[in-house]
């Protein structure tokens, strides 16, 4: 693992990752408190110790131009590429006007508008999805950066091998971030596989790799925007595994009691937002006042796109009983 | 033109490709080597590795990329070098192609295509008929063409078609079955059956090499006075099930017939149907005739064994109008 030197960010942009991970932060937490109200449903993924790594990487992008196909830990890529906090709620409460019309929920969204398009459940079944849309840009002779994410434990599904070894025979300009949080569910990595850093596989395809310090923003920024770099020469994809630790249960169901309680204690000193806000204090880059301010502003804006979104009905009924075919649909 | 089955579907696509710069191929061994059955031939000089794309052994990855490059505008069309291989990139057309119309009302016009079904010899895992897998997906238009003009015409179509096509081609057909096809586009649009032969006595629903199966039984029993409409359905997705019934309404009996096997094959959602919408029309039990519930085998014996035929088909056909 490499360290941080001095900052590669300016102190606008430093403030604006910090922004970014608070609203992160602050979107988890809701979720959180809108799960135990019984209001949100279905899976509740926490990113909590895994803002620096959706935020910073999502920052090194193009957004009017390049791609975000982010993950279940990656809310904060969605706030980097714009995304409202109206648009968000919708969709992880499944209110009338979201975007997937209640049809699935979560960040499974896709918003072509904001060149973002979201997961399906099955883990690494969009690595090869982000390599084709690059693919058809490059027939095109144009460079659209795709980046993607996978975790410690879906980077053994096949499809992620089959994709990364397409991506850098056709050099696609493609970025995967395997988040290492140490558990896959309730599987620690020993259990999940054998190398010593998962991005050694980069090797085997002919390809960069790299492994950081997932809980430094700028170090995941700037090694993002030296993988933006060398997509945008042409030389390929780039695989970076990200060390961070899942701070929390696998989804909010789960108590996560198989974690030793020292590692979490460890890890939470390396707390992404927190030592961030204390390294802007430190740079005089923004107060831990001013920071406190900015997140109460953010979740003052949180708390009140849950209760416009509260207040949506539900999706008509007839919504579920249509659309399976773009040749029923406009456009289609 | 006469033409083959085969030339008949590589001449859509090189009609296609022509026209539409976003249509591209990808694939394994399809470029210089020209594919394994030869399909395109040529088709690397004239478009060029760009939009003929050789890759590596990775159905997921192949199928996954032109799913992407769908929804960046593109037009591909996927070669699986024997459709039985579709089962590695199963996950990618039934998880992620199948359900991003319904999710995210964003077209995916892609075709996976591929040579498909048994008779000749090729093993159990050259010889599937795994069409029905696919009509279960939801989500997946499945064409099965059993004759040279449709072959074209459906292609021509499937390749227009903004929704993600699943195109069975049946290898035994490829050479043997040979036709006129109009030149030029041309197009078959998906979810129109097709009347093969004009009959009074029992319905036979078919599609892809069954078709070829029945046309072969009711001249067996013409001979024995029987007459024989065939209804060739051509797309199971979507389903043209008023054609059907009209038949069936008509004849008075129906035997639904394909080379895939028996046990939740698509043969029996059309008998379903019958027996609910055309019920008071029927004359007979509506009988299917379909494989043995068994992987293909590999030495002819067995094989001829486990895959229906004309006789059986005929056989069938007998009972239910003496019934
Ligand atoms: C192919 C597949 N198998 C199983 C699951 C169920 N599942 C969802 S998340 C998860 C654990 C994922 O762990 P990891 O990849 O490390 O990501 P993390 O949740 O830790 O960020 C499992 C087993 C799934 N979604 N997809
Ligand atoms: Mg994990």
């Amino acid at each position: 693992m490499t360290k941080s030197k001095a900052s590669v960010c300016t102190p606008d942009q430093q403030r604006e990752l910090l922004r970014f991970m608070l609203m992160a932060r602050e979107f988890d937490t809701a979720m959180l408190r809108l799960y135990r109200q019984g209001k949100a449903f279905g899976g509740v993924y926490s990113q909590l110790g895994n803002e620096a790594v959706s935020v910073g990487s999502a920052y090194a992008l193009d957004r009017r131009n390049d791609v975000l196909f982010p993950m279940h830990r990656n809310i904060g890529g969605h706030f980097v590429f714009g995304q409202s906090l109206d648009q968000l709620m919708l969709n992880h409460l499944a209110r009338n006007g979201s975007q997937m019309r209640g049809t699935d929920g979560t960040g499974h969204y896709a918003d072509p508008a904001l060149r973002i398009y979201g997961n399906v459940s099955h883990l690494g079944a969009m690595i090869p999805v982000a390599a084709g849309f690059s693919l058809a840009d490059k027939l095109r002779g144009i460079t659209t950066v795709s980046m993607t994410y996978i975790g410690d434990g879906g980077a053994q599904v096949g499809e992620v091998h089959e994709a990364l070894n397409f991506a850098s025979v056709h050099k696609l300009p493609l970025i995967l971030i395997i988040e290492n949080n140490q558990y896959a569910y309730s599987t620690p990595n020993s259990m999940e596989f054998a190398c010593e850093n998962l991005s050694d596989r980069a090797i085997g395809y002919g390809m960069h790799g790299v492994t950081i310090d997932g809980t430094d923003v700028e170090l995941v920024y700037a090694t993002c925007v030296e993988a933006v770099d060398r997509a945008r020469r042409g030389d390929g994809p780039t695989l970076i595994e990200t060390r961070t630790m899942r701070m929390r249960g696998h989804a909010e169901h789960d108590d996560f009691a198989y974690v030793p309680k020292e590692l979490l204690e460890q890890w939470a000193k390396k707390d992404p937002v927190e030592t961030y806000i204390a390294l802007l204090d430190k740079r005089k880059v923004m107060s831990r006042d001013e920071a406190t301010v900015l997140r109460e502003q953010i979740l003052a804006d949180m708390i009140a796109a849950i209760d416009r979104a509260l207040e949506q009905p539900w999706p008509n009924a007839e919504e579920g009983l249509k659309n399976v075919f773009m040749s029923e649909q406009v456009g289609g | 033109m006469i033409m083959t089955y085969l030339e008949a579907i590589a001449d859509a696509i090189r009609v296609e490709m022509r026209t539409d710069k976003s249509v591209f191929m990808i694939g394994e061994d399809i470029g210089a080597y020209g594919g394994a059955f030869k399909l395109t031939k040529g088709f690397l000089d004239e478009f060029g590795p760009q939009r003929i794309i050789d890759a590596p052994i990775s159905e997921s990855a192949i199928i996954g990329a032109a799913i992407g490059a769908a929804l960046n505008g593109m037009r591909p069309i996927a070669e699986m070098q024997f459709m039985d291989f579709v089962t590695n990139g199963f996950n990618q057309l039934v998880t992620v192609a199948g359900t991003t119309a319904y999710r995210w009302s964003i077209p995916v016009p892609m075709v996976v295509r591929g040579p498909s079904g048994g008779g000749v010899g090729a093993n159990p895992f050259h010889s599937r008929n795994s069409e029905a897998w696919f009509v279960h997906a939801t989500g997946l238009k499945v064409v099965c063409p059993a004759f040279p003009d449709d072959a074209k015409g459906l292609m021509a179509a499937s390749i227009r078609d903004n929704d993600p096509v699943v195109f069975f081609e049946h290898k035994g057909l490829y050479r043997k079955i040979k036709g006129e096809v109009p030149e030029g586009e041309y197009i078959v649009p998906l979810g129109k059956a097709r009347t093969v032969r004009e009959g009074k006595h029992c319905s036979v629903i078919a599609y892809g090499s069954a078709v070829h199966m029945a046309l072969e039984a009711a001249a067996m029993l013409e001979k024995e006075g029987i007459d024989v409409e065939i209804v060739d359905i051509r797309t199971l997705v979507p389903f043209d099930e008023d054609s059907v019934l009209a038949s069936v309404r008509k004849t008075g009996r129906a035997v639904v017939a394909h080379e895939a096997v028996m046990t939740a094959g698509f043969g029996g959602e059309i008998a379903a149907r019958i027996a609910d919408k055309a019920f008071q029309w029927l004359d007979a039990p509506v009988k299917r005739v379909a494989a043995f519930d068994s992987p293909t085998p590999f030495a002819p014996t067995l094989e001829k064994a486990v895959l229906p035929n004309a006789e059986v088909l005929a056989h069938t056909i007998r009972r239910v109008c003496s019934f």
